[in-house]
Order: structure tokens, then C-alpha cells, then sequence
């Protein structure tokens, strides 16, 4: 049978994955925002597994939630992303560094 | 080996596997679908542990909707692909060592010794007419009505959000302004230059009288 | 206020403030006549009541009063007041101070009649006489600090009265300045007092000194000196810069750059014995101090008989008379090193008679010359000022100790009690005073002779001075003739003496009983005088005089040339102020400057200040490099630091 622990393991992994992949990409927002996505993904299993094994449902309430902010939180990542594709013409994160000291 | 575990095992490599192809993708393109792929995959991980309409719901919410919007952007930002792939490798060893070391560290956590089936054993199914949608209704509508509301006025902020974002004014689009065309003053529209009247030339050369046409 | 005898000793106190305040703050206003009229009624009616006091505690015999007239500071265990001791020795110096101030008061409406600060003067003169009362008022030591800084700080204001001229400022800060180094041994003495005796009060103070005389200080690690000896000579280094002595006398000559009025008032009859009339009142104290009294003793010596030479080769008037009362408080200093505390008190009066008169009469030539000081320039002035020069030659005459002029009396006593005493140096200091009395005669009639007798050696006409300044000379000419033959009696040899328990005398130091054996009345002494030494040392001091300005002027001029080297010394006044400019001076400004580039600049501004900023911006500098402004390196080091610290947590466990 399949513990709990197999299940936290692989949202683990996944979470490990969306973190690297915000550090090493370098050329593409796009893909920070889809980093940023399958770490919410793990987090979401993590709720789900452990509302399961505990026998309580709030924690798909709480998945539920998540999800709603996880895409509210995307469009509007979308959004800014166009309107600064707008207004310096590339996506390249390498370029964004207005904020350098 | 179970049916269960073998469908869990097929599941979770599929969604690590594509995983690592969004973080490793060249083409955004390519990122957002192996996205899709890795939502199905848990999707289908989530079914496994009962939550069907959590899982249908992020087929058809997230992967419907948002990895749709996804899509979207990615074709209207015309990107250049061929300057995506250098500079990738520069500390790509130190962040990976990094990623795998947080993944251990966590792992640690989250172990079997902690959760493993002696500590937390697998519950007793429920009974067959269990109805998952039902049982979240019950407590969402009631005990987190609250929340739930708040959900909404956040969804609807981030429309507003969205859209006022991104609109852009009219652009080279002539419409009328009535309270501009009100308020028009007549020293906008007229001006009167006084220039003293021209003096008649003679082409012949002889000085012109007064008052000849 | 217990009883009128101490509000009239406040009024006598504060009349002349209220005068210094009406000049000073409204004088330009009422205008000169009011001014002066109002200052000299003022301090007229504090001699009046002065003359009072002297008459009913000195010569009715009233007993000591001490009254408090307001509590000053409460601290912890210490208390200390405005309060008044009235005895007879107060009541003498106050009928002392009292009558020169009016005298000066007087004299100064005609020495200063055309000059612009004329209120400003009377302002600080009557200011001066308030400090110098409270001094003498005062019944505990920082009631006397207080007088005493008074009194410097008027006397610096005076001596730079014409501020506008550079070498009458530069007298007023030296005076100033050296006055401070006393003062810096004075409140030494004062902490040592309140350290030991935990009171400032005299009365506390005399009564317990027998307690302490046990106890001793470590001065320097190993030596160990005792505590009273400490107290008096620091008191005595207070006494050293406000009285003159050696080496603290570099003030007193350049001083004379203020106005005549106030070189009689101040450096001739009163501040400069603020000194003597301290040591005085701690006769208590000294007296269970032989190396104190022993040091006073030499150093006055020292003193009166090295500037009396230096009298001899001054060519300004005032000069002469400038270093004369250097000479003269060195011989008080005598009579108080040999605890002839009577005698110095003595001296100290007729002193402050004779040498007033001698600093007016020489002002009344200065004006009459149009502010000439030279001697050299002068001569032959006695026909054109007769009264002037009868006065001067009263003043010298008492000065050089003739009988029966009032010098002779005092002088007398001290050279007496002195070659009686037996303190250690006393038979140095009899020969220094047995040699000034040669050569006190011989510089002021020096003096006398350049000044008023020879051939005239300037061209303007020159008039006896108007009333306004005579009177006061010969307000002090009577004092001068008669007030040493009527009160040497009862001030030195009555029992009980004039000045009672004011003084205190241990009786294995009381020289005056054993003089009194021998004095048979004041008309006997001068009838006997010349059977004494230094009557005959005095005429030889005058024919010498004589012989040098107006005899044969040629041998001061052939002296003059084989000692010349001699001569350059005695100019340069001995060094002390080449000394003092070269090392104090100079050495301060070195440290000074030393402090300021090193130290100052240097290290507090360098190091300190500019370096801390220097290090914040080249801190800054590198750590703002860490803001490289990409996402995905603020998100490494998140990460790092998440690492890090789960790492920690969970594997610690």
C-alpha cells in the first residue's frame, strides 16, 4: 500500500522542481510563472494527502482556496508580464534589473 | 505490486518527468504543455486519494482555464526563441545541488519514519455511496461560507486587476468628446490678426494716387 | 539680621554696589555730574558708617559679630551662606578700604574730567570697593572666593580701561591671567579645607585645626607632607599672585597702564593686600605651619628687596611707585612669615595712606604734564605745584620710614620682629629688610628729585591741578604724618592688642610681647630712632638719592656705563617675563597647537568622524553590490538561506 510518506515524497519532488526552476531560468518569465504553479500543485497534494489519511475534508476546503487564489494570482502575473512586455519589448529576465543597487 | 501502486507509480514519474521538461523547456510553448501534463498526472494522483472533484476540478479549472491563458500569452508574446537557450548553465549545477538538497532535507521531514503506514495507517474506504462533491458542499457552504465569499470578491478583484492592467487607452481612434467640445471658448477657434491695409503697387513705376482702384 | 551693627556692615557692603549700578546702568543717562554726586555720596556714607564701626568694635572693644544673610546652597552635608563676620580686623580693613575708595572717588572727577567713559569709571570703581568689602566681610572661604575673583575681575576691567590701546589690554589679560594661576592654588586650598575640616566656615574651621595637625599627604609617592603645611602654602599661592610676591609679581608693573585713581586704589591701598589681610585672618592656621611661615617669610624678602632694586632704574613715575608697593608687601609678607601678624596689618594701613597718596600725587603731575609719564621729560616742578609736591614729599618721607611720619612706626616694628623671630629664614630676611631700608629712600627720593627739583625738561606751562584732585592729597598727607605715631600703641603693644582675637599668635611665635618690653611710647621710638640702624640706612638712602639725580648726575651716568649688563637685567625684570613668555607662553601655544593638529585634527576628525563615515561607505559600497535587481538571484539566496536553516533544524535533531 501506498503510506502517506510516498505521497508527501513526490509533492516534495515537485516542489523541489518549481524552486529550481524560479533559480536557473534566466531568459523566460513565462516559465517562473509555471514554476510558481507547480510549487502551488505540490502544496496542494500535500492537502489532499493528509485530508485523506487524517479522514478530515477541510484540507480539500483549504485545496479548493488555493486554487482559487492560484489563478487569480496567475492572471494578474500574466497581466503585469504583458504589460512589461509592452513597454521594454522582451520577457528576458536578465534584462530587469531597475531594481539594481 | 497492486493496481494501486502501479498506477501511482506510472502517475507520479509522469508528473516529475514533465515536470523537469517545464523547468528544462526551451520553447515556452513546449513549458506550458508538459504544465498540462504534469496537472493531469496529479490529477489523476489526487483521485487516488479520493479526492474526485478536487481532481476534476483542476482539470477543468486549472488546466481548462488558466494553462489556457497560459497559452494565450505565450503565442501573443512573440518571443525569440533562439536567445533562449544560452547563459542557462552558468550556476545551473549549484542550483540544482541546492534544489536537491532542500528536496532531502524535506523528504527528511516528511519521511517515512513519521508517515509511513505504521504511524499513519491507510483510513477504511468509505462507504460506496460517498459522495465527495456532497461532503465538500456540506462544509463549504456552511462553515466556510465566509471565506468562501471572500474567494469570490478576490476573484472578481482580480478581474479588475487584470483589466485595468493591461487596457490601453484609444489609439489613434477619433471620437467625440462632448464635454471638450462644450467647453470650447472663442479665442480657441478665432483669431483676429489686424494688418493694415496693403499699399497699391504701380507697375509702371509712376506714384499712385488716392483712392484709385 | 541679629543686630544693627551687621545691617549697617550690609549697608556698608551694598551702598557702593548700588552706586556701581546706577553709574553703570543708567550713568550716560543722568548724565556726569549726577553720576559722580551719586557714586560719592554713596560711598561717602559708607565711610561715614565705616567710621562708626571702626569707632564702636576697635576702639569700644564691641565684641565679634557673624550673621548669615541668606543660605546660599544646601548640599548633602554642606551648607554654605552669605554671611558677615564683623570683627576688629574686618572693622579695620573696612574703615581702610572705605576712606581710599572715597578718596579715589573724589580724584577721579578731576583726573578723569575730559575723558568719554567717565560713568563707566565710576561704575567699576564703586564695583571694585563692593568686591573688596564682601572680601573682607566674608566669614567663610567661598564668600572670600567670591570677593576675591571680584576684585580681579574689576581690576582687569580697570587696567584695560582704555581698551582701544593694545598695551593696556594686554596689562589687564596679564593680570588677569597670572591672578588665575593663584587662584588655582587658592581653590586647591579650598577643596583641602572643605577635604579635611568638611566646613568652610572660619569659626569651624579655626576651632578644629588643632585636630588635623596630626594628619599628613603624600605629595609625591613616598614623601609624605602635613596637611595644615599644605593648606597654608596653597593659600599662600592665592596670596602670591593677588599680593605680588615673587614669582607671581609679573602683573603688577604692566597695571600701570590703567588710570592713575585706580593704581591708587587698587594696586597700592586695597587689592594687593587682599593677600596680607587673608593670611592675616588664617593666622590660625599658618601659625601651626612653620614651613608655611617659613616660606612667607623668605619669599617676602625675596621679594621686597630684589624689587626694590628694580625701583631704583625705572624712568616711568608710576613704574617706581609700581614696584615700591611690590617692595612693600614683600616687608607685610615679612612681618606675617615672622607671626608679627599685628605689624603686617599695620603696615598694611599706613602703607595704604602713604602709597594712595603717592600714586595721586604722581596722577596729579601726569595730568598737569598732559598724560606725561616719563621722568625724564619732567623736572623742576615743585615751584609750578607746591601743594602737590608738599604731598609727595610727605609720602616719601613716610615711605622711607622717617620719623615721625607713619612709615617709620611700621617699618620699624617689622624690622624689629623679625630680627626677633625665630621661624627658619629669619635671619635672611633681616638683612633683605635692613637693606630695603637703604634702598627704599633711595628710589623714591630718586623719584622726588627727578620729578621735581633739576632743571625743567619740557616745554608746555604747567599749572597746579584743580581742587577736585588736591583735596584728596591732602586728605591722605594728615593720615600719612599722624597715624603711625597715634596707633602703634595700641595696635601693637596694648594688651589686649587693637586687633584681639582676630589674630591668633602661638606663644612660642609671639614676637610682639617680647618687643613690647622694650617700647616705652611712640614719641620715645622716634625720639631714639637714631640710635637704630635703619634710620641711618634711611638718610643714607636719601643723600645718596641726592648725590646721583641732583649732586653729580655724572657718576648715575658713569655707573649707569661700567655696570651696564647689570643694568640690562634690571630692565628686562630679571627675566621673569622673558621666562614667562618663552616657556609658559610659548609652551602653552606649542601644546596647543599640537593638540589641535595632532589629537583634533588628526585623530578625532580623521579617524572618528570622517573615518566612520569612511568605513559606512565603503561598507555600503561593497554590500550594495548583493542587490543585483534579478529575481532569480534573490531567490537563490532565499533559498540558500532556507536551506541552511532547515538544514540546521532538522538535522540537529
Amino acid at each position: 500500500m501506498i503510506s502517506l510518506a510516498d505521497f508527501l515524497i513526490v509533492a516534495a519532488i515537485l516542489f523541489g522542481i518549481g524552486l529550481a526552476g524560479i533559480i536557473i531560468n534566466r531568459k523566460n518569465i513565462i516559465v517562473l510563472l509555471m514554476s510558481i504553479e507547480l510549487m502551488l500543485l505540490a502544496v496542494n497534494t500535500n492537502f489532499i494527502a493528509f485530508s485523506y489519511f487524517l479522514g478530515n475534508n477541510i484540507g480539500q476546503v483549504f485545496v479548493f482556496f488555493i486554487l482559487t487564489v492560484a489563478a487569480a494570482e496567475a492572471a494578474i502575473g500574466l497581466a503585469i508580464m504583458v504589460v512589461l512586455f509592452r513597454k521594454s519589448g522582451t520577457i528576458e529576465v536578465d534584462k530587469l534589473d531597475l531594481l539594481k543597487g | 505490486m497492486t493496481a494501486i501502486q502501479i498506477i501511482f507509480y506510472i502517475f507520479s514519474s509522469a508528473a516529475i518527468l514533465s515536470a523537469l521538461l517545464v523547468v528544462a523547456s526551451n520553447n515556452p510553448v513546449r513549458g506550458a504543455l508538459s504544465l498540462v501534463l504534469t496537472f493531469f498526472a496529479m490529477s489523476g494522483i489526487w483521485l487516488l486519494l479520493h479526492a474526485e472533484f478536487l481532481a476534476l476540478i483542476l482539470v477543468l479549472v486549472y488546466v481548462g482555464a488558466v494553462m489556457t491563458l497560459f497559452l494565450f500569452v505565450v503565442m501573443m508574446l512573440r518571443v525569440n526563441v533562439v536567445s533562449l537557450r544560452e547563459g542557462f548553465v552558468r550556476y545551473l549545477p549549484f542550483a540544482a545541488l541546492l534544489a536537491l538538497m532542500i528536496i532531502g532535507l524535506m523528504i527528511i521531514v516528511v519521511g517515512p519514519k513519521q508517515f509511513g503506514l505504521t504511524s499513519m495507517p491507510v483510513p477504511i474506504a468509505e462507504a460506496a455511496d460517498y459522495n465527495n462533491l456532497a461532503d465538500l458542499g456540506r462544509v463549504l457552504y456552511t462553515h466556510y461560507a465566509y471565506p468562501f465569499e471572500i474567494a469570490a470578491v478576490l476573484l472578481l478583484t482580480a478581474i479588475v486587476a487584470a483589466i485595468s492592467l493591461t487596457h490601453r487607452k484609444p489609439y489613434r481612434r477619433k471620437t467625440q468628446d462632448i464635454s471638450k467640445q462644450i467647453a470650447v471658448k472663442r479665442g480657441d477657434r478665432v483669431k483676429l490678426i489686424p494688418m493694415p491695409s496693403a499699399k497699391k503697387i504701380n507697375l509702371t513705376g509712376k506714384p499712385s494716387g488716392a483712392g484709385q482702384p | 539680621m541679629e543686630t544693627h551693627l551687621l545691617s549697617i556692615a550690609v549697608a556698608i557692603a551694598l551702598l557702593p554696589l548700588t552706586g556701581a549700578l546706577i553709574a553703570g546702568l543708567v550713568g550716560k543717562q543722568i548724565g556726569r555730574s549726577a553720576t559722580h554726586w551719586v557714586t560719592i555720596i554713596l560711598i561717602g556714607s559708607a565711610f561715614l558708617l565705616s567710621c562708626y564701626l571702626f569707632a564702636d568694635m576697635v576702639l569700644l572693644g564691641h565684641p565679634p559679630e557673624e550673621g548669615v544673610i541668606y543660605n546660599w546652597v544646601t548640599t548633602g552635608a554642606f551648607k554654605f551662606d552669605v554671611a558677615i563676620l564683623l570683627d576688629r580686623l574686618s572693622a579695620t580693613m573696612l574703615f581702610i578700604v572705605s576712606f581710599i575708595s572715597f578718596m579715589v572717588h573724589i580724584y577721579t572727577v578731576g583726573y578723569m574730567a575730559e575723558d568719554p567713559g567717565y560713568t563707566r569709571f565710576f561704575s567699576y570703581v564703586s564695583l571694585f570697593t563692593f568686591s573688596m568689602l564682601i572680601l573682607v566681610l566674608a566669614n567663610n572661604f567661598l564668600l572670600l572666593f567670591f570677593g576675591w575673583e571680584g576684585v580681579g575681575l574689576v581690576s582687569y576691567l580697570l587696567i584695560g580701561f582704555w581698551f582701544k590701546r593694545e598695551s593696556a589690554v594686554a596689562g589687564g589679560l596679564k593680570a588677569f591671567i597670572v591672578n588665575r594661576v593663584g587662584d588655582v592654588g587658592f581653590v586647591l586650598a579650598i577643596a583641602a579645607v572643605l577635604t579635611y575640616f568638611h566646613s568652610l566656615d572660619y569659626q569651624t574651621v579655626f576651632s578644629h585645626v588643632t585636630s588635623i595637625l596630626g594628619k599628613t599627604l603624600p605629595l609625591l609617592p613616598g614623601t609624605s607632607v602635613s596637611v595644615i603645611t599644605v593648606i597654608c602654602v596653597l593659600f599662600f599661592i592665592g596670596a602670591m599672585a593677588k599680593s605680588a610676591q615673587i614669582p607671581l609679581h609679573v602683573w603688577l608693573p604692566e597695571s600701570m597702564e590703567g588710570p592713575t585713581p585706580i593704581s591708587a586704589l587698587i594696586h597700592a591701598a586695597t587689592m594687593v593686600t587682599a593677600g596680607i589681610y587673608m593670611v592675616a585672618r588664617l593666622s590660625p592656621l599658618f601659625e601651626y605651619s612653620p614651613a608655611a611661615l617659613s616660606l612667607v617669610l623668605m619669599l617676602g624678602a625675596t621679594t621686597c628687596l630684589w624689587m626694590g632694586f628694580l625701583a631704583v632704574v625705572q624712568q616711568d613715575i608710576k613704574r617706581v611707585i609700581a614696584y615700591s608697593t611690590i617692595s612693600q608687601l614683600g616687608y607685610m609678607a615679612v612681618a606675617l612669615g615672622a607671626s608679627a601678624y599685628d605689624v603686617a596689618i599695620f603696615h598694611l594701613m599706613t602703607h595704604a595712606f602713604f602709597k594712595a597718596l603717592l600714586f595721586l600725587a604722581a596722577g596729579s603731575v601726569i595730568i598737569a604734564l598732559h598724560h606725561e609719564q616719563d621722568m625724564r621729560k619732567m623736572g623742576g616742578l615743585a615751584s609750578y605745584m607746591p601743594i602737590t609736591y608738599l604731598t609727595f614729599v610727605i609720602g616719601a618721607l613716610a615711605l622711607a620710614a622717617v620719623p615721625p611720619f607713619a612709615g617709620f612706626y611700621s617699618k620699624d616694628a617689622i624690622i624689629e620682629a623679625v630680627h626677633l623671630s625665630t621661624t627658619p629664614g629669619a635671619h635672611y630676611a633681616y638683612w633683605c629688610v635692613l637693606v630695603g631700608a637703604f634702598v627704599t629712600p633711595l628710589y623714591i627720593f630718586r623719584a622726588l628729585f627727578l620729578t621735581f627739583h633739576g632743571k625743567k625738561r619740557y616745554e608746555s606751562t604747567v599749572y597746579e591741578s584743580p581742587w577736585v584732585v588736591l583735596v584728596p592729597l591732602l586728605a591722605l598727607a594728615l593720615p600719612s604724618l599722624i597715624a603711625g605715631g597715634i596707633l602703634i600703641g595700641p595696635m601693637l603693644f596694648a594688651t589686649p592688642r587693637l586687633l584681639g582675637a582676630s589674630i591668633f599668635v602661638l606663644p612660642q611665635h609671639d614676637v610682639l610681647t617680647a618687643l613690647a618690653r622694650d617700647y616705652h611710647g611712640a614719641k620715645l621710638m622716634a625720639l631714639n630712632a637714631t640710635q637704630t640702624l635703619p634710620f641711618w640706612l634711611a638718610l643714607a638712602g636719601i643723600v645718596t638719592a641726592w648725590l646721583f639725580n641732583l649732586g653729580c648726575p655724572q657718576w648715575a651716568d658713569s655707573l649707569k656705563k661700567r655696570l651696564s649688563w647689570l643694568y640690562k637685567i634690571m630692565l628686562a625684570n630679571y627675566g621673569f617675563d622673558d621666562f614667562n613668555q618663552l616657556v609658559l607662553v610659548r609652551g602653552s601655544r606649542r601644546i596647543g597647537e599640537f593638540f589641535y593638529k595632532v589629537s583634533d585634527l588628526i585623530m578625532i576628525d580623521g579617524v572618528f568622524v570622517n573615518g566612520s563615515g569612511r568605513l559606512i561607505r565603503l561598507f555600503a559600497r561593497r554590500g550594495r553590490q548583493i542587490q543585483t535587481g534579478y529575481l532569480y538571484h534573490y531567490a537563490l539566496i532565499m533559498l540558500l538561506g532556507l536551506t541552511v536553516f532547515l538544514g540546521w533544524f532538522v538535522l540537529r535533531v
